[in-house]
């Protein structure tokens, strides 16, 4: 069994009035069914709105189902008790790089989550020191984070969450604010970390030059999975995931567009390498 | 204008003052603005002026940049020194319908102004010398006691820390939207008082549904990393006297003393 | 319309620690009808330099003509510049304050002193033009989604009836979908209501498709001002200077590279697919 698994998960949002009454619900997550081998890298794609973020919550409990089940390493979400060994195993990053700092000094904040948990203070600065320098950051240990950029900003959170030594880390959307050297600074720091640390990885996006290094992707919408499979098998079917409101990297829409054309390249070109290949392919048959 | 105010900033250089415990700078600070109104004849001035000054030169915080400091409270000295200057009885000396002025007068205004200034610029000189994390951790280690009578100690502390960090940020977001509305024709600086008030909606309605949002976010952010109030918690970096914090223990006792034997002379 | 900025500097905070100078003279021409795309990393200094176009930042030094006037000049109406150089910051739905769409995006032309009858047609025009449904008028703004706020706030600046619209960052944190959208509705004012555009983005993909020129700002310098093709000709120096050309600028070099006879020109999807279908059924 893996480290994530979802049975049936359902959760509405429920609006009520002054009274108390209902006045409106909104399905978030819709029957998702799904399960998480310890040390993948899986990505969550979906549109703003198809139910992804609600989902990422679920995982460590910030939200629990309406209906279904989720659990975490064996630990169902919904028993009380297991709150915070879940929340220490499964750290979660979020969008916003400023709103989730707590400290005013880059190792404090790091600390934040140890602390929190206990451990004592000679360890803490072990944690802090391994962490900082897990996401290449340790120079920076004694700056204010307001004088960072955003993807330093997100690589403090990670190391936050890192020195907590969680099995899994949660990103919801990490890089939707940054520039796109933020943006590449970030994945690689979560590449690495899923590769060296051997942490399992959980990325929310919508971008889709993100996704193509994951062992697995999910894609979302309406609250539903509507897509599974490897990057390239999802990356195969680029109608169906324009009808999702989502994309593909430039290079896989290109050869799409020229397939359409009637040239023989293969389906799911992720890289520009990949395209290269397939062309020279394509020459040498036709001599 | 908002970076002209330099009380409350903290001023980064290395000096003895800076690596001293929180604690014993605000203990220190406390007995000082104590002593200032305690002593009552002229050794007392120039004893607290003295040590204000040791201080001050052990800090080494520039005197231009703290004197910078007394400019943003002017307004309170004026009105503390006319208060006295009209209202105290005694010899008159100038006469001018109900206005009298008395040799008392004036003694007790200048001497309440010298009073005010040591106040604050020994106060100023704690918050030059101390980072605000600091000192909330120093708030939070004296107020400790106060746990026994129900007073949230750690979450008190806890909010002052955040706060802390949220204020230049939230400066930073005022400035964007300020801008924002500007750019939409947007006026903040001519027009009547009830004008001026009105103009500020398009500025505090976003800024106020942007702090909401931060302080959700970051709710959501502590409590995935395990925050669950200072029950159980431990700390990165906990506060320990050391032989220095003890040696200012002993100078401020032997300051004490030296006011408290010179008010019986 | 025309903007010249003629030497412009900016210094900021001078003469403190935090002394920084961000704009290094800058000379640039934009005519009517335009449609510019600003690229440059985070801190290169775009930002600074839009706020410089409708005067809410002031140059330490150099002028800025509009229509021929120094905007410098005493006595110029700073006001009346902002309401015909509008400028769209980024996230601009964080600006949203009024009870309901209608009347926030009224908040522009009333300040423009209009009658309350024009204001409302400005309003109205305006949330047409971004595509904002009738049915949403009375709506609060806090309750729409991100890309019906964005556009939302864009009718605040548009109902003042620019002649030139700035964007900064215009499609930041929005989906693939919501993104296009926001683009094509850009594209289409300017084609339509012949506003000149000046977009700022970090996104080399989105501005190829759209532009017909190209600014590139480094270090608060510019570094290029040509059209998209010429510039992404450069690509190695745009990486050195953090940024980069368009995945397909970089597929028809690789396959230049190995012996593929294609010109290196095309920047956009259908260009490439154009000229490989070309070569390749020779």
């Amino acid at each position: 069994m893996g480290i994530i698994k979802a049975k049936n998960l359902l959760f509405e949002y429920i609006r009520r009035d002054e009274d108390g009454n209902v006045e409106s619900i909104n399905r978030a997550i819709d029957d998702v069914t799904l399960d998480v081998k310890k040390g993948d890298f899986v990505a969550v794609l979906g549109h703003n709105g198809s139910g992804k973020s609600t989902l990422a919550k679920h995982i460590n409990a910030l939200l629990v189902p309406t209906e279904g089940t989720l659990w975490f390493k064996d630990m169902n979400t919904t028993e009380e008790d297991n709150l915070w060994l879940i929340r220490q195993s499964a750290g979660m990053v979020f969008q916003n790089p400023d709103n989730q700092i707590v400290a005013s000094v880059v190792e404090e904040d790091v600390a934040f989550g140890p602390e929190n948990l206990g451990v004592p203070t000679k360890d803490i600065w072990t944690r802090v020191e391994e962490s900082l320098n897990a996401v290449g950051m340790m120079e920076y240990r004694g700056h204010s984070p307001n004088k960072l950029s955003g993807g330093q900003k997100q690589r403090i959170a990670i190391a936050g969450i890192m020195a907590m030594k969680p099995e899994c880390i949660v990103l919801d959307e990490p890089t939707a604010m940054l520039d796109p050297n933020g943006r590449k600074e970030v994945i690689r720091t979560v590449k690495e970390l899923n590769k060296n640390e051997k942490v399992t990885v959980i990325l929310i996006t919508h971008y889709m030059e993100e996704v193509i290094y994951a062992d697995k992707v999910y894609v979302m919408d309406d609250g539903k999975v509507v897509m599974e499979g490897s990057p390239r098998e999802i990356f195969s079917n680029v109608e169906e995931l324009k009808k999702y409101r989502l994309d593909v990297p430039q290079v896989t829409e290109l050869a799409y567009e020229l397939k359409k054309s009637g040239l023989a390249i293969p389906d799911g070109i992720l890289t520009t390498h990949e395209f290269v290949d397939a062309i020279q392919k394509l020459r040498q048959q036709s001599w | 204008m908002i970076r002209d105010i330099t009380i409350g900033q903290y001023y980064p250089v290395d000096s003895l003052l800076h690596r001293l415990d929180p604690r014993v700078k605000l203990i220190g600070t406390i007995l000082y603005i104590i002593s200032l109104f305690a002593f009552s004849n002229y050794y007392g001035y120039i004893i607290a002026a003295a040590f204000l000054f040791t201080v001050i030169k052990i800090s080494k915080v520039p005197l231009k940049f703290i004197l910078k400091g007394l400019k943003a409270v002017i307004v309170l000295f004026i009105f503390t020194a006319t208060f006295n200057l009209f209202l105290t009885p005694g010899k008159i000396i100038y006469e001018l319908g109900f206005i009298k002025i008395t040799i008392e007068g004036i003694i007790t205004a200048v001497l309440m102004t010298i009073r005010l200034t040591f106040l604050i610029l020994g106060s100023s000189l704690m918050t030059f010398t101390t980072t605000p994390n600091n000192l909330t951790d120093g708030l939070e280690s004296l107020m400790k006691p106060l746990n026994k009578i129900k007073v949230p100690v750690h979450e008190i502390s806890m909010m002052m820390s955040i706060a802390l960090r949220f204020i230049p940020i939230l400066m930073e977001e005022t400035d964007k939207i300020m801008k924002a509305q500007m750019a939409r024709g947007a006026d903040f600086e001519t027009g009547g008082l009830v004008k001026r008030a009105k103009s500020l909606i398009p500025l505090l309605v976003p800024l106020f549904v942007s702090a909401f949002r931060r302080a959700n976010d970051l709710a959501m952010a502590m409590e995935a990393r395990c925050y669950r109030g200072g029950e159980g918690r431990t700390k990165m970096k906990p506060l320990k006297y050391k032989g220095r914090d003890l040696a200012a223990f002993l100078v401020l006792v032997l300051y004490i003393t030296v006011l408290v034997v010179i008010n019986r002379v | 319309m025309s903007i010249i900025v003629d030497k412009l500097n900016y210094i900021y905070s001078p003469g403190t620690a935090y002394q920084k100078h961000a704009l290094k003279d800058i000379n640039l021409e934009i005519t009517e009808g335009e449609f510019i795309g600003l690229i440059g990393h985070t801190g290169s200094g775009k930002s600074t330099f839009i706020q410089h176009l409708n005067g809410l930042i002031r140059g330490t030094s150099g002028s800025i003509y509009f229509n021929g006037q120094n905007i410098y000049d005493a006595g110029y109406n700073m006001k009346g510049l902002r309401s015909k150089v509008g400028l769209v910051f980024q996230y601009p739905e964080h600006q949203l304050f009024e009870t309901n769409v209608f009347k926030d995006v009224c908040f522009g032309p009333s300040n423009q002193g209009l009658e309350a009858l024009q204001v409302e047609l400005r309003a109205y025009e305006a949330l047409k033009m971004v595509g904002i449904d009738n049915s949403l008028l009375d709506a609060s703004p806090f309750e729409l989604s991100g890309g019906q706020k964005r556009r939302v706030a864009i009718a605040g600046v548009l109902a003042m009836k620019p002649e030139v619209l700035i964007l900064d960052e215009p499609t930041a944190g929005l989906d693939p979908k919501g993104r296009d959208e926001i683009l094509e509705q850009i594209a289409k004012l300017h084609k339509e209501n012949k506003l000149t555009i000046i977009l700022v983005s970090h996104s080399m993909e989105d501005v190829a498709k759209y532009v017909d020129r190209l600014i590139v700002m480094n270090r608060g310098e510019v570094a290029f001002n040509d059209t998209p093709r010429k510039v992404f000709a450069h690509y190695k120096e745009l990486e050195k200077i953090g940024l980069a050309a368009p995945q397909v600028t970089y597929v028809m070099n690789e396959l230049r590279m190995h012996g593929l006879p294609v010109s290196i020109e095309a920047t956009t999807i259908e260009e490439a697919k154009e000229e490989i279908l070309r070569v390749m059924k020779h």
